[in-house]
Parts: C-alpha cells; sequence; structure tokens
C-alpha cells in the first residue's frame, strides 16, 4: 500500500470547537477505537453528559488536561483513509498561543483555521491565519463552524467567508484558502455532506484534505540542499576500510549520480560518485529521502556543511535578518547571547537588534520594542560565529529555520525564519 | 523541471527516512547515545532504521534490554540471535540484580509484576554507563501520555518526565543540549501507528518473534483478558488455565502482557488483522495500563520508557 502522509494543524480556543472537529474527525472516518470510546463514554458520563459522546474528550491527554478541562500542549492524533495517512498537530489556543500554534505549524502541509460562526471572526482565528501564513503554509482551510447555531444561515456563511477574505488579501505567502460551512458537532460537512447546507456545494473538509497537494514541505521541484548530518567511515569492518560516506536527509529538490556539486561554506566542488541507501545505490535520489553520498574526490567535509549543485547555491552569511517567535519568560535583549541550530549547523548567535514587532492585531509591524516578551513575534539582526549556509524561509522552509537555544537552561527559547542576509 | 515526473515517497518512506534523520542527529549530538531493544516488534524496527541510517560501519552505540526475568523465552531466544546476526554489542540491565542488591522490592500476590521496577533498572544502567540519549520505540498512537511527547524528550537528573514543561520541537530541527547527569529519551517512531510498524516490518520482510504468531498456549482469563500461564504462576480463586490459540499484539512482561484469540498465522494475516481492529493495543493487551486513567503518564514521569 502507498499512500502518501499529509500533516496539518488546527489551532483554537478552548469554546470553538477545535477539539470536537478532530473528535469528529477520527469517529467518523471510523479512527476511534471501543476502548477509546469508552474511555470517552465514562468520562462524558462523569461529567454530566446526557448521554452524547463528548468528542472533545478523544484528545485530552494528560491528567491536568482532564482535571482541568483544558489542554496544555501540542498533541499529535493520526489517522488514515484508503487515500492518505494524516497527522495531526493539534494545538491549544488558549495558553502559549503563539508557541504552539508556531510550533504546530512548522512541520504542516495545511492548515485548518476554525471559526465559530456565531462570534465572528475573532482575533484568536486572525492570529492562527497569521502564524499559519508566516510559517510558510500555502493552503488554508477555513471551517465556518457552529453552522447548527446559526439555523445553517448562507448568509450568516457568506458573510464571514468576506469578513475574512478581506483580513485575509494582507496575508502573504497564502497559496489557496477554501472555506467550508460545518457543524463538527453533528458532522455536518466534516466527512459526511451536510443535507441542511444544499446551498454549499463545495468539498466536505475531510474530502477536501485527501485532495489538497502535499510534499511542500520537502518541495523536490526546488535547489538541492543536502545538510551532512553524519559521516560513516567504518574503521574496521572488513572489506569496507576505504568507505567514506556523508549521510542526511535531502532537505528539498534532488541529486543525481555523477553531477558535479559544492559544497558550503567552504566551496569546494567535486562530483557525486554514489548515491547509497542501505536498499542499494541509487541513480538519483529526492526530498526527503535519508541517504549516504559518495563524492569522487576526498574533500574534508564535516557535520553542518551542506551539499548543493554550484548554479544553485544557497546563501552564506554570518550576519542575517530573522523573524523570531519568542517562546519564553525572559526577555530577548539587544546583545544577547545563544546558541543557534540551523540545518545540521550549530553555532553561538548574538542578537545585535531588535528592529520591529509583529502586531498580530493588525498585523502591522510595529516600532523596535527594544526588546521581545513572550509570544511575540519580531525582525531581529543577528550575527553568528561561524558562517551559516541558508535560503530565505520564503523559498525553503528547511534551510530558512533556525531555533535559539539558551546557553545556560539549554531551554529552546526562539524561533527563527530567515528573511535575508544583513 | 516537472514536479510530477517524481512521484511522492509512500508514507512508510517517508516516516523511514524522518527515523534515520533523527536516528543521526543522536548519534551527532550526543556522546554516549544506547539503543533500548526488547526483542518487541516496535524495537525490532528500531534495528531495522539503525542500520539504514549507519551501515556499513557498526551502530554508534550499544543495545540494551532491561530484563525483567519474567520473559517470553521464544523472545530472549530470538533478541540474541538477532543481536549475534547484526555483530552488535548487547547490554542486558536485569531487575533481578536489582533486586537483589535492595535497589527493588519485588511485588508479591497473584498480580505482581515486575513491570514497574523496570523503571529503577533502566535509570540505575543509564546512570551507571552514563548514557546521555536512549533511543525507545514508543509511539504517540500508543496511548493518551504518550501522545504529548516529544520525538527528542528531556529527562531531568532524577529521569523524571515533566509533561507541562517540555522544549517546544519544531521543524526538524532538535535541541540536543543537556547538562551532566541529565539525558534524553528520542522515539523515532514517535509519528508510526501499529498498523505502519506492521506494514514495515511486512516491507522489510523482517524476522520477528513467534508469538506475534498464532499458535497454542495455556492460559487463563483474568480482568477480560487472556494471561500465559508459566511456572510459579499464582492464580485466583475461580480462575483455571486452558488451551487457547492466540497471538500477542505486545511483548511485555510475562506477567502483565495479554494474548488475543487470533488465527493471524502469517505476516499478510497479521497486517490486515491489524487494519481491520477496533481495540488499541495498549487497551487490549497491557494490564499495566488499566490501573487508573493516567497510569502511563505516571510510570513515564518517574522514568519509564
Amino acid at each position: 500500500m502507498t499512500l502518501d502522509l499529509l500533516r496539518f494543524t488546527t489551532a483554537g480556543s478552548v469554546d470553538d470547537g477545535k477539539s470536537t472537529l478532530i473528535g469528529r474527525l477520527l469517529y467518523d472516518s471510523k479512527q476511534v477505537f471501543e476502548d477509546q470510546l469508552e474511555h470517552v463514554a465514562q468520562a462524558s458520563e462523569r461529567r454530566g453528559g446526557e448521554g452524547a459522546l463528548d468528542l472533545a474528550l478523544l484528545t485530552d491527554g494528560l491528567r491536568a488536561e482532564r482535571e482541568q478541562g483544558i489542554t496544555i500542549d501540542v498533541a499529535y492524533r493520526y489517522f488514515a483513509t484508503a487515500k492518505r495517512r494524516f497527522i495531526i498537530a493539534d494545538c491549544p489556543g488558549h495558553r502559549q498561543y503563539t508557541r504552539n500554534m508556531v510550533t504546530g505549524a512548522s512541520t504542516a502541509d495545511v492548515s485548518v483555521v476554525l471559526i465559530d460562526a456565531r462570534r465572528g471572526v475573532l482575533e484568536q482565528s486572525k492570529r492562527h491565519a497569521f502564524i499559519s501564513a508566516l510559517l510558510g503554509i500555502p493552503e488554508m482551510v477555513v471551517a465556518i463552524n457552529k453552522m447548527d447555531l446559526v439555523d445553517y444561515s448562507q448568509e450568516r456563511y457568506e458573510e464571514l467567508v468576506a469578513e475574512f477574505a478581506g483580513f485575509a488579501e494582507k496575508l502573504t505567502g497564502v497559496k489557496s484558502i477554501a472555506y467550508i460551512p460545518m457543524s463538527a458537532l453533528n458532522g455536518d460537512n466534516v466527512v459526511e455532506r451536510s443535507e441542511l447546507m444544499s446551498w454549499y456545494d463545495g468539498p466536505v473538509l475531510l474530502d477536501l484534505l485527501e485532495q489538497v497537494e502535499v510534499a511542500y514541505d520537502h518541495p523536490n521541484d526546488k535547489p538541492a540542499r543536502f545538510p551532512v548530518q553524519w559521516v560513516i567511515r567504518p574503521a574496521s569492518a572488513a572489506g569496507v576500510e576505504d568507505y567514506r560516506g556523508y549521510s542526511g536527509q535531502l532537505a528539498s529538490g534532488a541529486l543525481k549520480r555523477g553531477e558535479e556539486i559544492m559544497v558550503l561554506p567552504g566551496g569546494g566542488r567535486t562530483r557525486i560518485a554514489a548515491i547509497d541507501t542501505y536498499d542499494g545505490e541509487l541513480e538519483e535520489a529526492m526530498a526527503p529521502m535519508s541517504l549516504t553520498l559518495r563524492l569522487q574526490d576526498e574533500l574534508d567535509i564535516s557535520r553542518g556543511e551542506l551539499i548543493c549543485h554550484p548554479e544553485e547555491a544557497p546563501l552564506v552569511a554570518r550576519e542575517l535578518e530573522a523573524d523570531i517567535c519568542w517562546m519564553t519568560d525572559e526577555l530577548l535583549r539587544p546583545r544577547s547571547r545563544y546558541v543557534i541550530k540551523q540545518t545540521s549547523r550549530s553555532a553561538v548567535a548574538v542578537v545585535d537588534a531588535v528592529e520591529d514587532l509583529l502586531d498580530v492585531h493588525t498585523l502591522e509591524r510595529v516600532a523596535a520594542p527594544q526588546e521581545l516578551g513572550l509570544n511575540d513575534i519580531g525582525r531581529v539582526h543577528l550575527r553568528t560565529s561561524t558562517p551559516l549556509v541558508f535560503d530565505p524561509y520564503t523559498s525553503n522552509r528547511r534551510t530558512g529555520s533556525f531555533i535559539l537555544i539558551d546557553e545556560t537552561s539549554n531551554r529552546t527559547v526562539g524561533a527563527g525564519m530567515i528573511a535575508a542576509a544583513a | 523541471m516537472s514536479v510530477a515526473a517524481r512521484p511522492q515517497l509512500s508514507h512508510l518512506r517517508a516516516l523511514e527516512s524522518e527515523a534515520i534523520h533523527v536516528m543521526r542527529e543522536v548519534a551527532a549530538e550526543f556522546e554516549r547515545p544506547v539503543l533500548l531493544f526488547s526483542g518487541g516488534k516496535d524495537s525490532i524496527v528500531l534495528l531495522r532504521l539503525a542500520e539504514k541510517a549507519f551501515r556499513p560501519a557498526p551502530f554508534p552505540f550499544p543495545l540494551m534490554h532491561v530484563d525483567t526475568g519474567h520473559n517470553f523465552p521464544e523472545v530472549i531466544e530470538y533478541r540474541d540471535r538477532r543481536v549475534a546476526e547484526l555483530g552488535e554489542r548487547l547490554i542486558v540491565a536485569s531487575v533481578q540484580d536489582s533486586i537483589d542488591s535492595g535497589r527493588a522490592v519485588e511485588e508479591t500476590g497473584p498480580r505482581a509484576s515486575r513491570n514497574r521496577l523496570q523503571t529503577v533498572t533502566l535509570l540505575d544502567a543509564i546512570a551507571e554507563h552514563g548514557f546521555d540519549a536512549a533511543f525507545g520505540g514508543a509511539r504517540r498512537d500508543e496511548e493518551r501520555a504518550r501522545a504529548k511527547e516529544r520525538i527528542m524528550s528531556f529527562r531531568d537528573d532524577f529521569g523524571q518526565w515533566d509533561p507541562k514543561n517540555q522544549r517546544p520541537e519544531l521543524w526538524n530541527l532538535y535541541n540536543g543540549r543537556i547538562a551532566k547527569g541529565e539525558h534524553v529519551r528520542v522515539f523515532p517512531l514517535s509519528n508510526w501507528t501499529e498498523l505502519d510498524v506492521w506494514e514495515y516490518i511486512d516491507q522489510e520482510q523482517l524476522e520477528v518473534p513467534l508469538i506475534y504468531f498464532a499458535h497454542e498456549r495455556k492460559v487463563f482469563k483474568r480482568d477480560g483478558m487472556l494471561y500465559a500461564w508459566r511456572e510459579g504462576t499464582e492464580l485466583i480463586e475461580g480462575e483455571e488455565t486452558f488451551d487457547a490459540t492466540v497471538r500477542y499484539r505486545t511483548v511485555g512482561d510475562m506477567s502483565c502482557t495479554g494474548g488475543v484469540q487470533s488465527s493471524a498465522a502469517t505476516l499478510e494475516e497479521v497486517v490486515l488483522e491489524i487494519a481491520a481492529t477496533r481495540i488499541t493495543e495498549r487497551g487490549e493487551t497491557r494490564a499495566d495500563d488499566r490501573v487508573s486513567e493516567a497510569a502511563m503518564e505516571d510510570r513515564k514521569k518517574a522514568g519509564y520508557f
């Protein structure tokens, strides 16, 4: 069976029906197991439900979440249909919202934005759409939920579509936006087509998720980017003493045996002698395959260097402009030092200046606040101890992203998207 | 350049590539990793992924089995044969040794299990060998608490997991920085489901212990599950042994792992059975998860696999 894999993210607050929507997708696509259902039935009863299953309970994982009726952290859910395998990054909205949404969006191909048909386009939905666009997710589905509470009104639906579309004009990088009127609670237009909204002739959510184009995250029509993770050089194994292979995961593009390649930041050039995998040699490899390259000439290559085609080279620089989402209580201040990890490369980074702050209400960049606080997103100017090899995030998600790590606590404190060399 | 000319990777190939990437990151960023190998299906897949990540060189880490002493003999026989085939080094950390040295206290009574004691043995072995990263075969689809687990999951110097205070995990960038005495657990199969594991075993034609296939065995029924009877098993009043055709969906301590009635005798039949099942593997076969709503969460916080 060869199915492909689609990763999508949902975000929302406690009340907008996100957990119910996910529960409904799992339940209606028959991905809920009997013992899980029994668990939900018991928990629904304890909470005084009147016989109806509370599908939201399917997604509560931790003890504190069940006790407090909240969702603490990004959780991952898995389901499959005959057409595709799905991974949902389920992001809670009310606490650490930006941090959670950024985390969930960082690996997603599609973003499902929820709107409560009664309450309209709230800040939460706007923020989610904005973060999805910032994180480079090109496909967006706007789920206009709780249509049962507005009498399945086409007029209300169209009003909300118009309102959201007006807002979305300001988003850059979104390729397409699909709107679906639904009631997750009753299962309208999630997996089954709603008979109560015959005026809607677009796809239901699951159909759309089954059809949307994937592999955006490891695009193989982009220039080849192969960050070296690990050098295979067996010391003693008989018959392979001379073996020297460079291992990694192809982040984008394709590589062919015999092609000329360049190694950055050094700039050395040679040809690909062989593309090795455990299952045999390949003539050609494409993203996101993990593989091992053998090269014609002995170049001294180590972890953190990047192999590409000479005519499609990425940027190499020690000073960069980047958008940072700040993820910790301690403020990001100018001249702070962090460890930066980008592809397979680590270095020391100094933040020279915080240049602006993105206002997620207005989507405008406002004047330099001097510092970034928890859940803030802003543009910074960075310097690194060794050159980084990268593409702007908008053209390559894998080579344009980085994390910042606090040198003392070792915690991940920031998520970065490179805008340009400075 | 045409996109359509290059087909999508199948979901199994995509999951495989992601797991290999994770394993190489850990090998590169940690001083002393170890791979936890139980002889169960998930760790069997981990071994194949390690071959794919590091051959033709030897693995850059040893394998370790936390041995409760209550194993299925077929699994131990398989474990030793597989390790010998691979030519890799196996460390056996024994729960019996932890009991003998007074580090762990044996539970008593008919429901006694060494499941919980494994945590002591595991953490002691990690400290003794100075391991700073331990690969495990856990998957997020297995259990509620595991759905919240990171691929690379931090453990403090007491070996504890703090689910409310985890490091955010973005893109495929893993933060492997720790202080001395701390370690990480690494779960390359985080995004795999039970069905993926079986489809992969089928695709790779991996050998698995025979208890995964339908076989006749002397069992007894307790709490709605079929347990293997072995020498020394204490039965509770009203329980009796009988012969049944069963197979196992998980391989754990014999004292807390139940079998399922099944006639699936080949890999293909197992894949079909799993694709059609309506019960999760841990719900069907693991008494250790049934203790309370948050049984797994509590054990994980204390340092369990």
